[in-house]
């Protein structure tokens, strides 16, 4: 029985050092990376590359996700309120709800599954083909020129898919609500402009931000550590999504709790 | 040009290169022979210091070890090599022109139209003018090496580590690679280190040869001397002989025993 716990015991300790490991090298790779940010070489042609390949690739499925959230948030939200009698308070409802919460959330995990896989997928590959090492033997760090421009990409761009997803879930909310429900339309934007401060913006802003980092970080991580097989390939981006999902929700109450 | 001392490599328990002392001959070809999973490319890797050391020193023109050197110190001395991948490693997202013409946008300011002349002589040097517009994808494993040998030699380094150079390649091909290796170490005074178990092509262009079994230098010095060793394992892998002191099998465990636990086990 004491060999039992110990043995269990031993393998809790043993997991936990290896996540810490993990996480302290995740870190160390991410930070360090961009650190070259302002070092030259200067990598700005492939940190504005990146953020288009990664940006402008999202921008499609950004926009049906957007919509489609504004419009089951019109739906649900009018159930709920006309329970109360209070239709008109739906516009502040969709835009509080999306602005400070669905928006960065669900707009990260598209982010996680569209561009987050592919960063470990082609980092994976790079290594297990050995690319990473004839970067480095052409005296170019892969640090600076592969991991560095996806991190910052992955910051920059996910403010601006999610400041989409908003608008364009908004718009979809409005034509649900006002159109399709029959809302007032003056009640709908009234509610919607004297609910949503500049607060409610900013934490939006911020979260998307730190979860753009943490997607970078972690999928970056993953397929720079990849093990170099097919297989290995295949498991860093399962593993970069589930972590890069599950952070996100971690962080996202975080926030959450901080800012209220 | 470069010397090692007491160099070991070990990968969890087991032991990839046993503590080595060798030196790289400047202006020289030195070309590193063994049977697969011997410890020559994980030798290669260490020199070039793409894999860190578990033991030693790896000197670099005596006053620079490699082992212990700060990260943009390798970076900057790796300006002055080359290297060829087994594997090619061609950058899959850039053609031909791109892949050889990389190192060239990367580290100078010259001119895309001497830049594309550069490049053009390389290739030409390689059979591979014409080819330029191609993707990686679209060439076969010995156009794809050829490539990757024009890449590693357009800035026209003091040292170039070639991994497996011949391997993958048709005979044709193999004999100019061979020869390119030799001419540009005579011509542009390049030290060579190349790794391959192609006996044939590895005494034909050493200046120096290393044989390595089991992670362990076996036997070094000329390549007359190599072939005229006495030593039976040397004699063995070179004539490629099927029995003799090196097993075919890796395993340390007896055959019979290893069916005998299958079978223990259904």
């Amino acid at each position: 029985m004491v060999n039992l716990l110990i043995e269990v015991l031993g393998k809790l300790g043993r997991s936990t050092l290896l996540t810490l490991q993990r996480m302290g090298d995740a870190n160390i790779l991410g930070f360090s990376a961009m650190a070259m940010l302002v070092q030259p070489p200067w990598q700005g042609r492939h940190i504005v590359q990146q953020v288009y390949a990664l940006g402008v690739g999202s921008l499609v499925i950004i926009a049906i996700t957007g919509a489609f959230t504004g419009m089951v948030l019109a739906l649900q939200g009018y159930y709920m309120l006309a329970k109360f009698g209070s239709e008109s308070l739906l516009g502040s409802a969709i835009a509080l709800s999306i602005i400070r919460e669905l928006g960065p959330v669900l707009g990260a995990f598209m982010m996680i599954g569209r561009a987050g896989s592919s960063i470990t997928a082609e980092i994976g590959i790079m290594r297990v083909t050995e690319q990473l090492d004839a970067l480095q033997m052409m005296a170019v760090n892969p640090k600076a020129r592969i991991i560095m421009p996806r991190i910052i990409a992955t910051v920059i761009a996910l403010p601006l898919l999610i400041a989409l997803f908003d608008v364009v879930g908004l718009a979809a909310g409005y034509v649900i609500g006002v159109d399709l429900l029959g809302v007032n339309s003056g009640a709908f934007i009234a509610e919607m402009v004297t609910k949503v401060r500049m607060e409610d913006l900013n934490i939006g802003w911020i979260k998307t931000i730190v979860f753009g980092l943490l997607i970078g970080i972690i999928c970056t991580w993953y397929g720079y550590r990849a093990e170099p097989t097919t297989e290995g390939v295949a498991r860093a981006t399962t593993q970069a999504v589930v972590l890069s999902s599950v952070s996100v929700l971690i962080f996202d109450y975080i926030l959450t709790s901080f800012f209220l | 040009m470069i010397k090692v001392q007491n160099l070991s490599r070990r990968f969890g328990e087991f032991l990839a290169v046993a503590p080595t002392d060798l030196h790289i001959h400047k202006q020289k070809t030195t070309v590193i022979m063994g049977g697969s999973g011997s410890g020559k490319t994980t030798l290669l890797r260490l020199l070039s210091g793409l894999e860190q050391a578990s033991t030693g020193h790896i000197w670099f023109d005596n006053d620079s070890d490699l082992t212990c050197m700060a990260a943009r110190h390798l970076y900057a001395l790796r300006l002055r090599m080359g290297m060829v991948f087994q594997y090619s490693a061609l950058l899959n997202s850039l053609n031909v022109y791109e892949n050889v013409s990389f190192p060239l946008h990367e580290h100078t300011n010259l001119d895309e139209s001497l830049i594309r002349t550069m490049v053009t002589m390389k290739l030409e040097q390689v059979g591979m003018r014409g080819f330029e517009h191609l993707m990686p994808s679209e060439l076969s494993g010995g156009m794809a090496k050829r490539v990757a040998f024009a890449r590693a030699l357009i800035t026209d380094p003091e040292l170039v580590f070639f991994d497996e150079p011949t391997s993958g390649l048709d005979p044709i091909a193999a004999a100019v690679v061979t020869r390119l290796i030799q001419q540009l170490t005579v011509k542009t005074k390049m030290t060579s280190v190349v790794v391959t178990h192609d006996v044939a092509a590895g005494l034909a262009i050493a200046d120096w040869v290393i044989l390595l079994w089991q992670g362990r230098v076996i036997a070094e010095g000329t390549a007359e001397h190599i072939a005229n060793s006495s030593d039976a394992r040397v004699q063995q892998f070179i004539q490629g002989k099927p029995d003799g002191p090196i097993p075919f099998s890796r395993s340390d465990t007896p055959y019979l025993e290893t069916l005998m636990q299958v079978d223990s086990h259904g």
